[in-house]
């Protein structure tokens, strides 16, 4: 396979039909959920249910089709990033179930976002309390009762925790520990179904931005699951080298996801560098490449920078995804394009901000939204340091005991 | 076609060749030549027997008629990693050659062709860029008049390549509200070469050059009647100049992991802590992003593309990210990065002309 940059005639057309979606669908009611933070946002999840789904799997797992993948999360977070994340698909706990369930656990839990019933989500729960990044030190427990695992913890930021825990269908991939004396070894990942008595929705963040979505806070207090919920072996491995498909698998996902969410971020980071861009030519202001750069304006020089950088971080995606396309390994180029694209859009976000002065920074455009959104892409899925961390440790061929 | 980021293996092959052939016969030299202000002649005309620039040259003029550049920007960045000025010097015979390649008359092919496919090495000379605050490639100052039959050229230029045994240069100038180029004998009446000396790409020797009532017949000018454009050949030299940037980050990223992976402090290896680690993980996402960024614009130019503003994008992210990677490489070097034995020291001073560069290479 050689150098090329063309898309398909596939990919055109898929990124034309998400884009009509997006600026159709999503752009109208940006501002209004933005404002009503944890309303449903109904016109959205119905129509996308009812009408949306069928253009294509929004959330595909590993397999053929990564950079549409990475397209399609482009153009509907360049639509609104908060809505995309309260959109009924399977989600990043989707991810998870198919990068390590078996056939059957793969059938009785996604082939509910192909059928006919209400909309349905799918969430992953992680993060506690007091484990973020640091994942293995995870004190929610799963502990084997008969044929049943038996779920007692606390997990915080899930996304999508809401829909997934309560709408019909749906499922939480909750991260727990079997064994807290075994470190990262005795850490599992369970199928909770929407529903399963003991898991609780206690609340839903406030957040600076993607607000759209929905972060939940859930307990689990004696929740009871079928002991065929479990992700991969129930086997627990000592040592360093500890960890099996569980583990592992859980994160491999992140492998998958992260350039999703490059992606995601890339498309926030678009939204408002189009947004300049057209503001400037209503004022008359072009935008020259051909010009010596001492001789460039100061907004000539940003507006170039912000334009490569975002190029920067999308070739950084569609590398990672196209990598996983072909069955190679991209650890190393998934986390490199996270690391890039939180923090590029981050930037773009704010130079945009800045650059609209006071039109920039009020209501009337979405831009300060978009500034807003913009900030979680460096923070979730591993935030900037954790990517950086594992960045170095390839690069350096270091594993975690040598670089901490 | 898909997206992919993968050389052909044809493109893997010349790529590891020229690899080879900057560890081998560059890198070893570049800091001598760097030090005595000469090229390294040895190096050139190895590199010259290995046909980089023949192979992109048309076939019924003598070259391999294989122009790509893709393969050009693959090329450039190896052969800088070996060493910035002598990836200049070995690639110069591009300045004139595929300008007249892309945009010449068939005359102008005819004639001027042949000598850079030829196993003596002919370097060639590109004098796009002017002294002086304002001064702007796309616009030169320099004056080309119509006089009957010939164009008269006034005006200044600077940091041109001139290596010895070259016999041609190719200068810009403002014709009549147009720029265009010219093709001057580089010993034509009115043309004063003295020499200039930079911060950086000390082996490559440049000049300024002062053009007064320099004569040239009308057939001169680059493309005959129809003239060329000048921007188009920009972009090949930003797209050139990228790639090279990128060579040079990437040496620099390189040794400084090295070093970092053997010196210690405090008990343990320097890379072991974050606050190194951490710059070298940032040095190689923005290496690999200005290199895709590159690729890009190379591949649009492969299509037939003018690709000026994926040109642009690709330049202007390299002339920042050469300029931390080599100044982050020479910070985690410490004082020894300030030390002329070592290459960070050498990547600082090539990395910050970048700014500066335009066209000093072409793809």
């Amino acid at each position: 396979m050689p150098i090329s940059f063309e898309l398909t005639e596939a990919a055109r057309v898929a990124r034309e039909h998400f884009h009509r979606m997006a600026a159709e669908q999503m752009r109208p009611i940006s501002r209004q959920y933005d404002d009503h933070e944890h309303d449903l946002p109904r016109e959205w999840v119905d129509w996308y249910w009812q009408v949306g789904r069928k253009g294509g799997p929004l959330v595909a797992g590993p397999g053929d089709g990564m950079v549409q993948v990475c397209m399609q999360a482009e153009e509907l977070c360049w639509g609104d990033a908060g809505l995309y994340l309260r959109t009924p698909f399977a989600g990043l706990g989707g991810s998870a179930v198919a990068a390590t369930g078996t056939k059957e656990q793969k059938e009785r839990f996604l082939s509910v976002f192909q059928g006919d019933g209400g909309p349905a989500w799918g969430a992953m729960a992680i993060t506690e309390p007091s484990a973020g990044s640091d994942s293995a030190a995870i004190q929610t427990t799963a502990t084997l009762d008969g044929e049943e695992w038996v779920l007692n913890g606390i997990k915080i930021f899930c996304t999508g925790g809401e829909g997934a825990s309560t709408a019909p269908g749906g499922f939480v991939v909750v991260w727990a520990t079997v064994d807290k004396s075994a470190g990262r070894g005795g850490i599992k990942a369970f199928v909770v179904p929407a529903g399963t008595p003991g898991m609780t929705l206690v609340g839903l963040e406030k957040k600076l931005g993607i607000r759209a979505s929905d972060t939940a806070t859930l307990r689990f207090d004696g929740c009871r699951i079928p002991k065929a919920n479990l992700l991969g072996s129930a086997e627990v491995k000592r040592g360093q080298k500890g960890g099996d498909k569980g583990f592992k698998g859980a994160m491999a996902t992140f492998d998958a996801s992260r350039p999703i969410v490059a992606a995601m971020a890339v498309g926030v980071g678009r939204a408002a560098l189009d947004c300049l861009k057209e503001e400037l030519a209503r004022a008359g202001v072009q935008l020259r490449y051909d010009v010596a750069p001492a001789q460039q304006s100061a907004l000539e020089r940003d507006l170039i920078q912000m334009e490569a950088e975002l190029q920067a971080a999308r070739l950084l995606t569609w590398r990672a995804a196209a990598m996983m396309n072909r069955g190679r390994p991209n650890n190393l180029e998934a986390s490199m394009a996270k690391a890039k694209a939180g923090l590029a859009v981050t930037k773009i976000t704010q130079k945009a901000v800045e650059w609209l002065g006071p039109r920039g920074y009020s209501k009337q455009l979405l831009v300060e939204k978009w500034m807003r959104d913009a900030k979680i892409n460096d923070i979730y899925e591993g935030t900037q340091q954790i990517n950086l961390l594992i960045v170095a440790r390839r690069i350096l061929d270091y594993s975690s005991s040598m670089l901490r | 076609m898909p997206i992919d980021f993968t050389p052909t293996d044809e493109q893997a092959l010349v790529v590891e060749t020229v690899r080879q052939f900057a560890e081998n016969e560059i890198r070893p030299r570049a800091r001598a030549a760097d030090e005595a202000h000469k090229p390294a002649d040895e190096a050139i005309q190895a590199a010259h027997a290995l046909g980089l620039v023949a192979n992109g040259l048309p076939s019924e003029h003598g070259g391999g008629g294989e122009r790509s550049a893709v393969l050009g920007a693959l090329v450039a960045e190896e052969l800088a990693w070996g060493d910035l000025a002598t990836a200049l010097a070995i690639l110069s015979p591009a300045l004139v050659a595929y300008p007249v390649a892309d945009q010449g008359s068939s005359a102008q092919q005819k004639s001027f062709l042949p000598r850079y496919t030829r196993d003596a090495f002919v370097p060639g000379a590109l004098a796009l860029l002017e002294p002086g605050f304002g001064a702007d490639a796309f616009r030169p100052r320099t004056q080309a008049r119509r006089e009957g039959a010939s164009f008269v050229l006034d005006g200044r230029k600077c940091m041109v390549p001139w290596l010895a045994g070259g016999d041609t240069v190719l200068v810009s100038a403002d014709a009549g509200g147009t720029p265009q180029l010219f093709l001057v004998p580089r010993d034509a009446q009115g043309l004063v070469a003295t020499p200039d000396f930079y911060m950086g790409i000390q082996a490559l020797p440049t000049v300024e050059l002062a053009l007064s009532g320099v004569r040239v017949p009308a057939e001169a000018r680059l493309g005959g009647e129809r003239g060329a454009d000048l921007a188009r050949l920009i972009a090949r030299g930003r797209v050139a100049l990228a790639a090279l940037g990128v060579g040079v980050a990437r040496a620099a990223f390189e040794v400084a992991r090295d070093y970092a992976k053997e010196r210690e402090a405090f008990g343990s290896k320097i890379a072991q802590k974050q606050a190194i680690a951490f710059l070298l993980a940032q040095m190689a996402i923005e290496i690999d992003g200005a290199r895709l960024l590159t690729w890009e614009a190379a591949w649009q130019l492969d299509q037939g593309e003018t690709a000026l503003r994926e040109a642009t994008l690709a330049i202007d992210q390299v002339r920042r990210i050469a300029l931390d990677v080599a100044d982050g490489a020479v910070q985690v070097f410490g004082g020894h990065g300030y030390i002329r034995e070592y290459l960070p020291e050498l990547a600082l001073r090539n990395a910050r002309g970048f700014a500066s560069f335009e066209a000093l290479a072409l793809v």
